[in-house]
């Protein structure tokens, strides 16, 4: 993919800021519920899970599907439980992606324009692993993400900060033996959204990821250590655990950090568990075509 | 070793448009060509609206039944299969892809064989974690009928998982995130291997 050419014909056809720059100034829509409001039913929400965990419930693990301070999830959830099932053959595979179809160069979005984006400049990287802690080798990873002034290079994303001609937000890379990805990119900002009154995500980057099975397959969003707006956050929130919470918090660490160039953040991703346990080459023959 | 505990997924945002599609993305085949089919469909959310921010992923079979390991998916050559694709929902919630009926696969060791199906992977702007569910070929009733996911299913329910079969050979399956005639959705964790 040419992110240059993307990014160049979005920009001209639907990206343009809002004819008004200060509009996005005025209260926003009907969103009459503060803050405070929404605060509050996160806290509520969160002391019942406490109470629960102390009475002996199981930890959760995963966001609550049904989590009504992310007003968008009110009709967007499954009201009845996921049914239980067993994988079948397919679903214990995962499609191949390779060198093929993810150029090296993607995954340093800071060169895809002719100057540098502005911002910090950032490293992420991490390994890719599964419940037993085997790495996922070759496996696709996306990312995506706000540029430094919190903008995102998407029609959707009116609100009054830069867009910054040197930056789309897009990565991708193939994870090595060792399941290890790692990315070149500057630290997004933070932005508004329009869940309640004066609602702001924390600084984040997207992430999709697949594993050896395609039950594995998660889409997530990584975080910066410290970030204020983490109480705040209805989508940070909906994972009710805080030791489930901070898995998907990246760590500081000054050992990647790279002098004179960008800071280091580490990230590790753990799949699920449900994986071939079998050894599919007794049961089918090598299905391997790698590239 | 000890099991590690997986990572938590969140919501695909309202943002992915500009990242997540690629140039062919929805077709595993070239539309048009010898053996493709259109599978289509509509996301709803729980007032019976069609969504415009959903992405569905699909991941399944050649014709035959032989699960594919060929790369490329990102990058079509226009004649390599490789079982899976991604497409967006348009503004009226709208879905396609070209593809092929999937073939049956041969079934796990000691297990009963599965009807052919297509695999999905579900993310929406709204919905916190993606979802998975299957697509369901309508022939073959007696193959549906010992499937052993659909034959653990109150009819009703089981019908969500079940295309319609176009007269232009291609299918249709809607998708319901909510409410009445809601999909059902798949939990693999825990389950017996
Ligand atoms: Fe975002």
């Amino acid at each position: 993919m040419l992110l240059d050419e993307n990014a160049g014909h979005h920009q001209d056809d639907e990206l343009v800021p809002a004819a008004e720059p200060h509009a996005g100034h005025a209260p926003l829509d009907a969103a009459a519920e503060t803050q405070a409001d929404l605060s509050a039913e996160i806290q509520a929400i969160g002391d019942a899970y406490r109470r629960a965990l102390k009475d002996g419930a199981a930890p959760e693990i995963q966001p609550r599907l049904d989590f009504a301070p992310y007003r968008s999830s009110i009709l967007r959830h499954p009201t009845k439980s996921l049914h239980h099932a067993d994988p079948e053959t397919i679903e214990l595979y995962s499609p191949a992606f390779g060198h093929q179809d993810v150029h090296a160069l993607e995954s340093d979005l800071t060169i895809q324009h002719n100057g540098e984006p502005q911002g910090e400049r950032i490293i992420v990287q991490g390994r890719v692993l599964d419940g037993d802690g085997r790495p996922v080798a070759g496996q696709l990873v996306e990312i995506w993400q706000a540029n430094a002034a919190g903008r995102y290079i998407h029609k959707r994303d009116q609100h009054p900060a830069p867009l910054d001609p040197n930056f789309t937000g897009v990565g991708r890379c193939i994870t090595g033996p060792d399941g290890s990805y790692r990315f070149t990119t500057i630290k997004p900002g933070a932005y508004p959204w329009k869940n309640h009154l004066n609602a702001w995500r924390p600084a984040h980057i997207h992430f999709s990821l697949f594993g050896t099975d395609f039950t594995q397959r998660i889409v997530t969003q990584m975080y910066f250590p410290g970030d204020q707006l983490f109480p705040l956050d209805p989508i940070y929130q909906s994972i009710v655990d805080q030791d489930a919470r901070d898995r998907l918090v990246a760590t500081y660490d000054h050992d990647l950090t790279s002098p004179e160039w960008a800071l280091g953040y580490n990230w590790d991703i753990v799949l699920s568990g449900s994986k071939r346990t079998w050894t599919e080459n007794e049961a089918f023959g090598d299905a391997g075509d790698e590239e | 070793m000890s099991k590690l505990t997986p990572t938590p997924g969140q919501t695909v945002g309202p943002f992915f448009g500009y990242a997540l599609p690629f140039d062919k993305d929805n077709e595993l085949l070239a539309p048009g060509s010898a053996g493709s089919i259109r599978l289509q469909g509509t996301v709803y959310d729980g007032a019976g609206e069609p969504i415009p921010d959903a992405i569905l992923e699909i991941w399944q079979p050649d014709s035959e039944g032989n699960v594919v390991q060929r790369t490329g998916s990102l990058v079509r050559d226009g004649y390599t299969f490789t079982g899976w694709g991604r497409a967006a929902v348009g503004n009226t919630g709208v879905f396609t892809f070209t593809t092929v009926n999937p073939g049956p696969t041969e079934p796990l060791p000691g297990k009963p064989a599965a009807a052919p199906f297509i695999s999905v992977a579900v993310f929406a702007r709204g919905l916190m974690n993606r979802l998975f569910t299957r697509i369901y070929l309508p022939e073959n009733e007696e193959a549906l009928a010992a499937d052993p996911l659909l034959s653990s299913l109150d009819p009703e329910r089981r019908s969500t998982l079940i295309a319609r079969r176009d007269a232009d050979g291609g299918l249709t399956w809607d998708l319901r995130l909510q409410g009445e005639n809601e999909t059902v959705f798949l939990d693999f964790e825990g389950a017996s291997q």
